[in-house]
């Protein structure tokens, strides 16, 4: 079983970065929303440095979101999500592998730029770490709840907004865990907080309810 | 078994019912004395191949996830002729080596029951023949096979069901 589970990662892995995979595509949106802040909200170095986390978290959250439909998507388009359902392996495994791949190619690079981006916005190198800390908890949690709306839209052509719209309402949690415990972290210097606990619960729970709604979702869709 | 039929009349509903990649309206499908999901090979129109790996890594993805009896891939794509293509990547290869490719999955794995949607599409009148030998050899070592074909390939089927448009025979 773990031979087919690494086989699944590095498969998923290899067609994300290779040519035409996309997994440059969340960063650099990532970058460009980061990016226009500071001229949309002027030179106010206090407002910006407040705000800051706030917006790498909205920015992470935005780029999570792209790029979910191809989770299910592409392999239901060519006819490989058949042959995953006939694999002598648990449908959750396969999900949970899945998503897994997602997130390291999507959701782990947003946590690398985070450091980067952040000096764009004059947030300090401590709270830096501090996003980024809680982006690499709260950026799993985005792409297992996001795993579900893949899988329940993953026959229907051009789904992404469609995710979106099923997920965002799902990521709020997160969103208001994941900006309250870097608030925590950077005002009282403290990084695990209750906050901060609560956005651990939420990263562990997607880790669960994820594939099981996700192979629930693709079951009742092959009706199988 | 040999499923015929004009098109349309549920030749391919059929055979995702039997890989429980369809529900059943009504009954069931039992399989005795082995699981559908250790045994079965499908292969249907979509060929599950991806353009961006290499046709060695398309094969080899397919024998790592479904595990224990694999033959050597190696021997399995020179056999169906696309050994000299190991490396390059699916995205260039034609309709009738696609098809290539999605059958090298059965000589590669061991898997007792074949569902085989028009295995001969595309392919060459070699490939045909290379086809007939890889069935005869699985039929020949005890394995189950339910085709949907045209009546293209020149296989001697121990059954064959005829389905008709009107009135959907029953499995």
């Amino acid at each position: 079983m773990m031979r087919a589970v690494a086989a699944i990662l590095r498969r998923d892995l290899a067609l994300s970065f290779r040519a035409g995979g996309g997994a440059g595509i969340g960063v650099i949106f990532f970058l460009c929303v980061v990016m226009v802040v500071p001229f949309a909200i002027g030179p106010d170095q206090k407002l910006l440095t407040s705000i800051g986390p706030a917006i790498l978290w909205i920015g992470a959250l935005l780029a999570s979101l792209l790029g979910l439909d191809r989770i299910f998507g592409a392999d239901a388009e060519d006819g490989s999500l058949d042959l995953l359902l006939l694999a002598p392996l648990p449908l959750e495994v396969i999900a949970f592998t899945k998503a897994l791949a997602h997130w390291l190619a999507t959701g782990l690079p947003l946590v690398i730029a985070t450091p980067l981006l952040g000096l764009l916005l004059g947030v300090e190198f401590n709270a830096l770490c501090a996003a980024a800390l809680m982006l690499l908890v709260g950026t799993p949690a985005i792409a297992f709840l996001g795993s579900i709306g893949a899988a329940l839209t993953a026959t229907l052509p051009r789904a992404g907004l469609l995710i979106a719209v099923l997920i965002v309402p799902f990521t709020i949690p997160v969103l208001i865990f994941g900006t309250a415990a870097t608030a925590v972290a950077i005002t009282e210097a403290s990084f695990f907080g209750t906050a901060f606990k609560l956005l651990l619960a939420l990263a562990l729970f997607s880790f669960v309810i994820g594939p099981v709604a996700a192979a629930a979702a693709l079951r009742i869709g092959r009706g199988a | 078994m040999l499923l015929t039929g004009p098109n349309g009349s549920g030749k391919t509903s059929l055979l995702r019912q039997i890989a429980g990649l369809l529900p059943l309206d009504a009954g069931t499908i039992s399989f005795a004395g082995f699981d559908r999901r250790d045994e079965t090979h499908f292969v249907g129109h979509a060929a599950a191949i991806k353009e961006a790996l290499t046709v060695s890594e398309n094969l080899a993805f397919y024998c790592d996830l479904y595990g224990s009896k694999v033959a050597a891939p190696d021997a399995a794509l020179a056999r169906l002729k696309l050994g000299s293509l190991a490396s390059l990547p699916a995205r260039v290869l034609s309709a009738g080596q696609r098809r290539r490719l999605a059958l090298a999955r059965l000589v590669a794995i061991r898997r007792k029951l074949w569902l085989l949607d028009e295995p001969d599409t595309a392919l060459d009148m070699e490939g045909r023949e290379t086809l007939l030998a890889i069935i005869a050899g699985h039929r020949a070592s005890g394995g189950m096979l339910v085709m949907a074909s045209h009546g293209t390939l020149d296989v001697a089927a121990s059954r064959t069901l005829a389905l008709d448009t009107d009135a959907k025979a029953a499995a």
